[in-house]
């Protein structure tokens, strides 16, 4: 069967599939800019808390996806078979790119803009919400669109804790040594990708200011 | 603490009684000795000095970014430690080299930095900004809504004076503000400057390693060698003083005298 029929006998399926990996990567990435953003403004100022929180997601980039599903299931509350364990590994992948570009683009500004800033009387919160933060908002954007990539593709491997999404296409397809499957999952997850770069980018564009 | 800066309500003095800072209070690391002198209300003083000679420290230590190690100063009859640093700063206006302007902030937006901090009503603040804007010649109408890049350098560093002027602080501190200017723009802001130091009264400091625009500007010239005061003198004085460092200066300026323009 070619790759091409077995795409259109299945189209509801692989609808499914997409609107459920979509829906997977929206959750994570919500969760992940609701922690990753914040956490990055709150380091700006703390030394201590910054090389904890930034040492603490690197480590999480670098266990092995599948590994990091598999560690999970067993843990109480966030683990076990299912969505919830598959979220919670996105959000923990999600966080560095997340956190570590809101850290870089708060604390890299025109040092005589935060001077004048000090010297004509704001306050620190004040300069962080009103100079650093919108100056940060295109690099902080452009972490959110590294994390979203990430999760997007990762999210396929969520598949095999039985989370959905496309990787279920990948994982039968692959069992069952069919590339014409496989494709069926990976084809629309790479588009996926392709899309929120896009759209993601382009929004960076229109925030970066000159 | 509520003491508010204003012109009117207190006096506009800054004295340096005894001030030594040096970096983490350390005795090998000190920037500035012993500095003692009191800028009297309505004097532009002029910090003049080499790179790392202490200057810009000194500045600093006014509005209460740098905290003296020995010794205090004291702004509008207190000394800065006494001082909440942002109500002391919001009635010192400060202009750096690059402006320092917000580059998300229209130029009308800019100079309404402080008055927006202070909660000005919109119809105050917009009458203000226009004002100042003709202040520094620059046509309100064509200036208000540009964004900082889309000025030249000569046209920031005028928005910069009129930020700082906004809230009408009755002191002005400045770090060599024209220094990264082409000369025929600086000799333009300086004259302007100049003019316009006079009608307005504040008392005012002023940092630069330039001796033409210390002469151009000072009411009073201090001049720093290594963290000390080694002259202090009328610009009509400051020539004559027989000092290694004033020599060093004045020498400076002695290939332009001679070439006759």
């Amino acid at each position: 069967m070619s790759p091409w029929t077995f795409f259109l006998e299945h189209r509801a399926e692989i609808l499914e599939a997409t609107a459920n990996h979509l829906t997977l990567v929206l959750i994570a990435m919500a969760f992940a800019i609701a922690i990753g953003v914040p956490l990055g403004m709150l380091i700006v100022h703390r030394p201590a808390l910054r090389n904890f929180a930034l040492g603490l997601a690197s480590i999480f980039q670098t266990i092995p996806s599948l590994a990091l599903f598999g560690f999970l299931i067993p843990i109480p509350f966030i683990g076990g078979i299912g969505r919830r364990t598959a979220i919670v590994a996105l959000v923990l992948y999600a966080l560095l790119p997340i956190l570590r570009n809101t850290y870089v683009g708060l604390t890299g500004i025109d040092p005589a803009v935060l001077e004048a800033a000090e010297a004509m009387g704001m306050t620190q919160s004040q300069i962080l919400w009103r100079v650093r933060l919108p100056l940060a908002r295109a690099v902080i954007l452009a972490g959110i669109r590294t994390a979203t990539i990430i999760t997007i593709g990762v999210a396929t491997i969520a598949a095999a804790i039985g989370a959905g999404g496309l990787g279920t296409f990948i994982f039968r397809g692959v069992a069952m040594v069919n590339d014409a499957v496989i494709l069926a999952g990976a084809v629309p997850a790479a588009l996926l990708a392709i899309a929120a770069d896009l759209l993601l980018g382009l929004l960076e564009r229109r925030l970066k200011i000159s | 603490m509520n003491a508010k800066i204003a012109p009117g309500n207190a006096d506009p003095t800054i004295q340096f009684q005894n001030v030594t800072y040096s970096v983490n209070g350390s005795v090998h690391h000190r920037i500035v000795s012993d500095i003692r002198f009191s800028v009297a209300s309505g004097q532009t003083l002029v910090l003049l000095g080499r790179s790392g000679s202490g200057k810009t420290t000194l500045l600093r230590l006014i509005n209460r970014l740098l905290i003296p190690t020995a010794g205090q100063v004291i702004v509008c009859e207190r000394p800065t430690t006494d001082w909440d640093p942002i109500r002391l700063r919001r009635g010192i206006g400060y202009v750096i080299q690059d402006a320092g302007l917000f580059p998300h902030f229209t130029v009308a937006e800019n100079i309404a930095l402080v008055p927006s901090l202070e909660k000005w009503d919109a119809a105050r603040t917009s009458s203000r900004v226009n004002e100042l804007l003709t202040l520094v010649g620059l046509d309100p109408a064509e200036f208000a809504s540009r964004r900082p890049h889309e000025l030249s350098g000569g046209q920031r560093q005028r928005v910069g004076v009129a930020r700082a002027l906004a809230a009408d602080p009755p002191i002005l501190l400045m770090d060599e503000p024209f220094g990264a200017l082409d000369p025929v723009t600086r000799a333009e802001l300086q004259r302007e400057f100049s003019a316009l130091a006079r009608r307005l009264a504040k008392t005012i400091v002023f940092v630069t390693h330039d001796l033409r625009e210390a002469l151009l500007l000072a009411s009073r010239i201090i001049l720093l060698e290594n963290g000390r005061i080694v002259a202090d003198a009328t610009p009509r004085e400051f020539p004559r003083i027989d000092h290694p460092e004033v020599r060093a200066f004045t020498a400076s300026l002695a290939p332009l005298a001679g070439a006759q323009v």
